[in-house]
């Protein structure tokens, strides 16, 4: 599904990502964690098309096709869709409005006319159900005065509508207590399937006893410098990145 | 936008200078330019004017020689020379094409945008056209249901012929001929507006919108309008249109008194989209406007606008609530892009005990433009329990336009309750590349954030009205960020 070969990218001048080799097949939950500043939210952001951010080398492919090229709306078409770590606020825009504009917008990007208001109500009710969303909080200004659980679990309900083929979870367990944690990650694992892939990205091994991944990176100075299965995972826990920084450097 | 630029304009009027002799031809469609008492009488008599009003607008007119052209807003543009305007061009000129495929194409896909049906993109442009069935059967209809309920709704002009009794007792009363210098220019040089009267304990059925959009797209450069709601009565009124208007006048000073009698409510909305002048910030509408309305006891006025278009605009509904437990409403979307600068906002007058005010604004500024609100509200010493909530959020786009607020406050009585509230927020790259990631592209994402922004006033538009305004507002701000 996702390759990534070589990849280097900066922002402002500085180099932030320094040769990521990754890849990703369908069916598949990958975890990335490290230390803070390795890069983490950086590979998202450039995953997802981010201008700010520019790639200096490599090459990022998405089902065979280079996105390199392809504008951060674009590749949301493609299929590719963030879970940002710090959702943002548009006051009087409801959840309903912006996830309708959303999936539109999409349709149109394929030359679909809009979904019908019958089967888009269905849908919605479908997947907040899911979610375990009350309905009331669909007509709220998205994001405007959300607590932490309630941006993640509508960037979760977001994902659940808009089906993506690649899902990127930036730190979305940061700000989560323990329910809230474990209502997102019921609501990831229902939505992974055969034909999708996940990145959770995480500075921590707890989300990750929720989702459990098929692989396991550690990101450190813009490099994947270990892989290895879920036990990385808990080794990391239990002995923190020092070890690893200590390998690296070595 | 426009291929009208301010030179052409200065080159017609040059032209139109030399077109006629004055004297000689009063029965022509435009006059020369130039402003004296005998401008300001052959205004009269073209209207069929009865001596009253002759007089009437001569007394504005030596008011307004003793004035000065205000300096306080924050608008800074070169002032009109008032000897170079020719003060009266017969509204129902000659069609300026033949057939749409005339016009401007970039007009034409406006239009397009808008949803404006083809009839109706003919009258706005200026095409002539042929009888239209439906549109004249409509306004037929129209008048046929008001004059039942004895509602009078015409031009102002007929109003001072054939209602002399009703123009006479309320005209110049809430906005006096030498309120400021553009009322005042105004009232001695007022070509044609609206008057419309209802009833007592009538509602008016319809909202006065539609018929007013078929009938008079092309309004004048000074318009003057006369709304009298009479005890218990009730109409919304709907003026302006969506569709960009390329008016030709750079200098509009209209003037719009509203009274709503004990009981009566008096619901104005406005779309004020006249030309901005082009990307570099040549050529633009003027756009001088006094609008006030009073309110006796238990009467209610709301205003509602949409401002998009103008290079300058100096405009600030108010409202004198006059009778106990009167209440008065302000709702507005100022929109600047390129070098527009608007001045606009309110003043709430209280002098009956238990009145209420409420104060919406929203001003969203793009490209090099600038956007002040201006406010005013007062409580006098006599009124009792007066309560004003003021809210001015102001929306940044980019980094060279500007959003500032002016709010005055002048309470007199300790019981009065006075909340004001303001924010300034920007659209964020942030906030784009969210928008962004989830499909929508940027300007989508524009429209989206603009639309929350602005929802608390589109949300007090008439419903057709409310879904024009959206579409306005996207394509106001269209290549405005990226």
């Amino acid at each position: 599904m996702l390759k990534i070969k070589d990849l280097h990218a900066s922002v402002e001048g500085k180099p932030i990502l320094n040769g990521i080799n990754l890849e990703v097949k369908t069916g598949e939950v990958h975890a990335i964690m490290g230390p803070n500043g390795s890069g983490k939210s950086t590979l998202a952001s450039v995953i997802a098309g981010k201008e700010e951010y520019e790639v200096t080398k490599g090459e990022i492919i998405l089902e065979n096709e280079d996105i390199e090229e392809l504008s951060a709306e674009e590749r949301a078409h493609n299929g590719i869709f963030l879970s940002f770590q710090y959702p943002i606020e548009i006051p009087g825009v409801s959840v309903t409005n912006f996830i309708k504009t959303a999936i539109n917008e999409t349709r149109k990007a394929k030359g679909l006319g809009d979904m019908p208001a019958k089967d888009m109500l269905k849908m919605i009710r479908e997947k907040s159900e899911l979610l375990e969303i009350d309905r009331k909080f669909l007509s709220r200004s998205l994001n405007e005065g959300f607590s932490g659980g309630e941006k993640k679990r509508n960037e979760v309900f977001q994902m659940a509508m808009l089906e993506p083929k690649l899902a990127i979870l930036d730190e979305t367990d940061s700000g989560l207590d323990i329910d809230a944690l474990r209502i997102v990650a019921n609501g990831v694992n229902k939505l992974k399937s055969k034909d999708n892939a996940v990145i959770v990205i995480t500075h921590y091994q707890r989300l990750l006893e929720y989702i459990v991944p098929d692989v396991v990176h550690v990101l450190y100075e813009g490099r994947i410098v270990k892989s290895g299965g879920k036990e990385l995972a808990h080794e990391l826990e239990e002995k923190g990145y020092d070890w690893i920084k200590e390998e690296v450097n070595a | 936008m426009s291929k009208y630029t301010e030179d052409d304009l200065r080159e017609e009027l040059k032209t139109k200078e030399y077109e006629y002799g004055f004297y000689t031809d009063i029965k022509s469609e435009t006059f020369p330019v130039g402003l004296n008492e005998d401008v300001v009488r052959a205004i009269s008599m073209k209207k069929e004017e009865p001596q009253w009003m002759t007089d009437w607008r001569l007394e504005a007119f030596r008011v307004w020689q003793e004035m000065e052209e205000p300096e306080w807003a924050n608008v800074h543009y070169e002032k009109p020379d008032f000897q170079n305007i020719s003060y009266y061009s017969a509204p129902n000129s000659k069609p300026k094409y033949d057939s749409l495929d005339e016009v401007d194409p970039e007009l034409l896909a406006t239009f397009a945008k808008l949803g404006i049906s083809l009839d109706e993109q003919k009258k706005l442009s200026g095409v002539a056209m042929d009888v239209v069935v439906d549109s004249v059967s409509v306004a037929t209809t129209f008048k046929k249901t008001l004059g039942e309920k004895g509602i009078i709704f015409c031009p102002i002009s007929e109003a001072i012929r054939e209602y002399p009794e009703l123009v006479k007792k309320y005209l110049g009363t809430i906005v006096p001929q030498k309120d400021n210098f553009y009322a005042a220019l105004n009232a001695a040089v007022f070509s044609d507006g609206s008057f419309c009267y209802i009833p007592k304990g009538v509602k008016c059925p319809m909202e006065l919108s539609t018929y007013f959009r078929i009938n008079q797209a092309g309004t004048g450069q000074f318009e003057r309008t006369l709304v009298i709601a009479d005890e218990g009565s009730y109409v919304s009124y709907l003026e302006g249109c969506t569709a960009p208007s390329r008016d030709e006048n750079q200098l509009h000073a209209a003037v719009v008194e509203l009274i709503a009698l004990d009981d009566a409510e008096i619901k104005y909305s406005t779309v004020q989209n006249w030309y901005p002048g082009n990307a570099e910030g040549k050529g633009g509408v003027f756009n001088f406007v006094t609008k006030r309305g009073l309110c006796e006891k238990n009467a209610k006025i709301s205003w509602t606008q949409v401002e998009t278009g103008s290079a300058v605009t100096w405009k600030y509904p108010s409202c004198i609530l006059k009778g106990d437990n009167s209440i008065g409403e302000f709702y507005s979307i100022a929109v600047t892009n390129n070098y527009q600068q608007a001045d606009t906002g309110t003043k709430m007058i209280h002098l009956g005990n238990n009145t209420k005010s409420t104060i919406i604004s929203k001003g969203i500024s793009a490209g090099k433009s600038h956007n002040s609100y201006r406010g005013l509200v007062q409580v006098s010493p006599r009124a009792q329990n007066a309560r004003n909530f003021s809210q001015c959020d102001s929306l940044l786009m980019g980094n060279d336009c500007g959003a500032h607020t002016f709010p005055y406050i002048e309470v007199k009585n300790k019981t009065a309750q006075v909340e004001h509230e303001a924010t300034t927020s920007k659209i964020g790259e942030d906030q784009l590349f969210y928008c962004n990631q989830r499909g929508i592209d940027t300007e989508k994402a524009i429209a989206l954030i603009v639309n929350g922004f602005s929802k608390e006033v589109l949300n007090n538009l008439p419903m057709e009205f409310a879904v024009e305004a959206q579409k306005l507002l996207e394509i106001s701000l269209e290549g405005s960020v990226g």
